[in-house]
């Protein structure tokens, strides 16, 4: 029993978070625009899976008001905008590059950078010739003298 | 600096570096018991815009007068706007809190969302009722207009209707005390 039911769970594939067909344009191409749009939209509640995926409440209303915002007549950049005006950069899963992003598109660069850094130090000091010992100071090489005369003696 | 100093230094970076951190993360405790840092928070893009228009139909017979787009264009003094729901359970923890408002004369604004209105008046019913006026969102379509993202969602806005200060989660007593009490004072003029 529970075997079969292991099967069945691992048959089953992803199943798309859009489920109603009520819910689809009637028009392919423009659902097929509404799709790419809500693949890149981020479903707030969620927060890691975009509109399309999710199966969250608000992630349906928002499917819903993408579609009704393409058979209203805007265009792909005006339902972004129509959403980016109410949730922010925060509701597209791409972030514009600005000042508050800068650090997290930054980031894998300077880490990079450090790391290239990082390796070029350990290098050079490799590289570096292995400091001998201090030169002899003048007692000491009097007192070596000394000890070379003796022993030839 | 000697070369021992120096190797002692070092040794010694790996405990500051923990302790740093430790320092931080107990700082992050702190901040998720009082309400202060969420860190599933969305920033809201309407702080320092006027509320959005909506046009919502009231609770029935909730008797509550039904609140308007009017009656925060402008508000002619602060006031609070509160999104909730009856099967909310973040909401049962703020209710007591909207009703210190709602008892010290604070306006405090409710729009129920995608609630049905028997539970909504039910929910009020148990707890009590913080709200001068109230109207139901259903479809929760004048929510996304608000940029809500979940309940509770508290706003507060100045008398001349512009969004201020925007909470999601329900609102604590620190919330209350810390942040809401202050700017009602700021706005207050």
């Amino acid at each position: 029993m529970i075997r079969a039911a292991l099967v069945l769970l691992l048959l089953s594939g992803p199943a798309l978070a859009i489920g109603n067909p009520a819910d689809m344009l009637p028009d392919p191409a423009q659902e097929a625009r509404a799709r790419e749009i809500g693949r890149e939209l981020r479903c707030l509640v969620c927060q890691n899976e975009s509109i399309e995926d999710s199966n969250a409440d608000l992630a349906r209303d928002l499917r819903l008001l993408v579609r009704e915002r393409i058979r209203a007549g805007d265009s792909d950049a005006q339902v972004v905008a129509f959403l980016r005006d109410r949730y922010g950069d925060f509701v597209l899963l791409r972030p514009p590059f600005n000042a508050s992003t800068a650090a997290l598109w930054l980031s894998p660069a300077l880490v990079l950078a450090g790391g290239i850094l990082t390796m070029w130090l350990v290098r050079r000091r490799g590289h570096a010739a292995p400091a001998g010992p201090a030169p002899l100071s003048p007692e000491e090489q009097a007192r070596l003298a000394a000890l070379e005369a003796e022993a030839r003696r | 600096m000697t070369p021992a100093l120096r190797r002692r230094l070092l040794l010694l970076a790996p405990f500051g570096i923990v302790a740093a951190g430790g320092a931080a993360f107990y700082g992050m405790l702190q901040g998720l018991q009082t309400g202060e840092f969420n860190p599933r928070g969305v920033p809201s893009v309407l702080i320092g815009r006027p509320a959005p228009a909506f046009d919502l139909p009231e609770v029935p017979g909730a008797e509550v007068p039904l609140f308007r787009h009017a009656d925060i264009a402008p508000p002619g003094r602060p006031v609070i706007v509160n999104f909730w729901a009856s099967w909310c359970v973040p909401c049962v923890v703020e209710h007591p809190q909207l009703m210190a408002l709602s008892r010290e004369g604070v306006p405090v604004f409710g729009i129920a969302y995608k609630d049905r209105p028997e539970d909504s008046r039910g929910f009020l019913r148990r707890h009590g009722n913080p709200f001068a006026r109230l109207a139901r969102d259903e479809p929760g379509r004048a929510a996304i207009d608000w940029g809500v993202y979940g309940v509770p969602e508290t706003y507060l806005l100045d008398a001349q209707g512009i969004i201020r200060w925007r909470f999601a989660g329900a609102v604590t007593p620190e919330i209350l005390a810390r942040e809401i009490r202050p700017l009602l004072r700021r706005y207050a003029s």
